[in-house]
């Protein structure tokens, strides 16, 4: 069953939405920060759930974007989605 | 009421990136102007453009680049020279005592073709959420206003080429309502087969591949225009607060401004640059023999090259008062083109120097126009005037002076 971690949502906000220079994606807490204190807006996490949903071929709800407010709750819900489907 | 003083510029020009870089080229009387090269232009009927080449990833943080245009991005490189130049902060003023004015001509074309091109090739789920603004014609002015914090009035207008100085009367007006410091002027320009098509079938554009020779403004052999990317940013500041602020160092005044519409085609009517042109000056409270140098629209097409000059005939005299085109070696950038020129005869007050029009090897109207062509020519300068005209009417008339010192 695949598996969507951290590091593949850190390589796809880099990619959709570049990197806040005054923000450490890296760091050991990323999990729990706000994607607001991260430096990401709602079209930033747009672009992203848009390239998730491509490459693992699963929809998530529109209000995703709104409801997942830090990298864990969108990681949940993303990976809840892929057990459905598998 | 004092007239708005000029703190500040920010320049990105197919001849060079910065203000001073630009500014050497230009007395050198070195071109920008070359074959695309940023995709085929074969096939189409023009291929000189004044392209910008940027390392983006160089002057901008990550974050911004997918969501920016290269219009957008230049703009804003323009606009942290500009403010930089001005020593002005804006997050350290009051919360609205800063705004952003810009001039566009259409918008991120580049941005918009590479996500149409996915819409339609891919699915609507392969495009991007930033194509919401991205290609939108405003979206300079949002996105200066947010690096920026630049919270207070902020516009953008669209009257193609005029609009480079539109926008920094829009700024002027927004100074008299209390505005203490706007960003102002245009940066344009995303050369992609979108856009080029899109302006080459405007009947403007030259269709000569000889980059010396395509856009040669008041020349016999004129043949049409050449499109440019960039532009420049002014900081304009109410004179005012900017002593408040500490600044002592200042480019210039805008004095006067005014601006006409042309009668509808085929009318008859004679064209509204005259008026534009005496508009302004009496706005400036100057006679025409006030005007120490002329910054020519210089469309580059016969017919245009002709009515500017009989308006400026009808207003100086023939040859009574130098004109110059340094567009000659950018391009026309269109919404960007007025705010160069703006920021050109702003450097020419203050070195006191006349920069060439280029290539002029056949002039056309040699007993009307007393063009500086080849080499720079020293002089004494207090007033520039500087005109530019909107393709579908649009005529706009600055006048500068060159002030040195702010009188506080």
């Amino acid at each position: 069953m695949p598996h969507f971690a951290i590091d593949d949502l850190i390589t796809l906000l880099r990619e959709c939405a570049g990197e806040d220079e005054s923000v450490d994606l890296d760091g050991a807490n990323v999990r729990d920060l706000s994607f607001e204190e991260l430096g990401y807006d709602s079209l930033a996490l747009h672009n992203t759930v848009n390239r998730i949903e491509r490459e693992f071929g699963i929809r998530l709800p529109d209000d995703v974007v709104t409801e997942a407010k830090t990298p864990r709750e969108l990681l949940d819900e993303v990976n809840l989605r892929l057990k459905q489907t598998s | 009421m004092s007239a708005p003083v000029v703190t500040g510029l920010g320049v990105v020009a197919p001849n060079g990136l910065g203000v001073e870089a630009y500014w050497a080229a230009t007395l050198r009387g070195e071109s920008g102007i070359a074959r695309i090269t940023r995709f085929d232009p074969s096939g189409y009927r023009a291929e000189l453009a004044g392209q910008i080449d940027i390392d983006p990833g160089a002057h901008l943080p990550s974050r911004l680049l997918p969501q920016t245009d290269l219009m957008t991005r230049l703009a804003l490189i323009a606009a942290d020279e500009a403010l930089a130049d001005a020593g002005a902060s804006p997050r350290d003023l009051p919360d609205f005592a800063a705004g952003v004015v810009t001039a566009a001509s259409g918008g991120g074309f580049d941005f918009g073709q590479r996500e149409l091109e996915a819409l339609w090739s891919k699915g609507s789920t392969y495009v991007s959420a930033y194509q919401s603004f991205a290609w939108f014609y405003p979206v300079n002015t949002g996105q200066i206003s947010i690096r920026h914090g630049m919270r207070g009035p902020s516009a953008a207008l669209v009257s193609e080429q005029a609009g480079g100085l539109d926008a920094v009367a829009k700024a002027r007006r927004n100074l008299r309502s209390g505005t203490a410091l706007t960003l102002a002027g245009g940066v344009d320009g995303s050369l992609c087969p979108w856009s080029w098509l899109c302006l080459t079938r405007s009947g403007r554009v030259t269709e000569s591949a000889d980059p010396r020779r395509g856009y040669v403004p008041f020349d016999v052999d004129a043949s049409g225009m050449v499109p440019g990317e960039g532009g420049a940013l002014l900081v304009l500041e109410d004179p005012g607060a900017a002593v408040e602020r500490g600044v002592t160092d200042i480019y210039g005044s805008v004095t006067g401004y005014a601006a006409t519409f042309d009668p509808r085609p085929g009318s008859g009517g004679e064209p509204g640059l005259r008026r534009a042109i005496e508009l302004a000056l009496a706005d400036a409270g100057l006679e025409p023999g006030g005007i120490d140098v002329v910054f020519a629209d210089a469309g580059g097409v016969p017919e245009l090259d002709r009515q500017e000059a009989d308006a400026l005939v009808a207003v100086f005299g023939p040859r009574g008062v130098r004109v110059t085109a340094p567009k000659s070696m950018t391009g026309r950038l269109l919404g960007g083109g007025g705010s160069l020129d703006l920021a050109t005869a702003l450097l020419s007050l203050r070195d006191q120097i006349i920069p060439p029009t280029v290539h002029l090897d056949r002039p056309a109207f040699a007993a009307e126009l007393d063009l500086v062509a080849g080499s720079p020519v020293r002089t004494s300068l207090t007033h520039a005037l500087v005109v530019a005209r909107g393709h579908a009417g649009f005529n706009s008339a600055m006048v500068l002076r060159g002030d040195k010192e702010l009188e506080s």
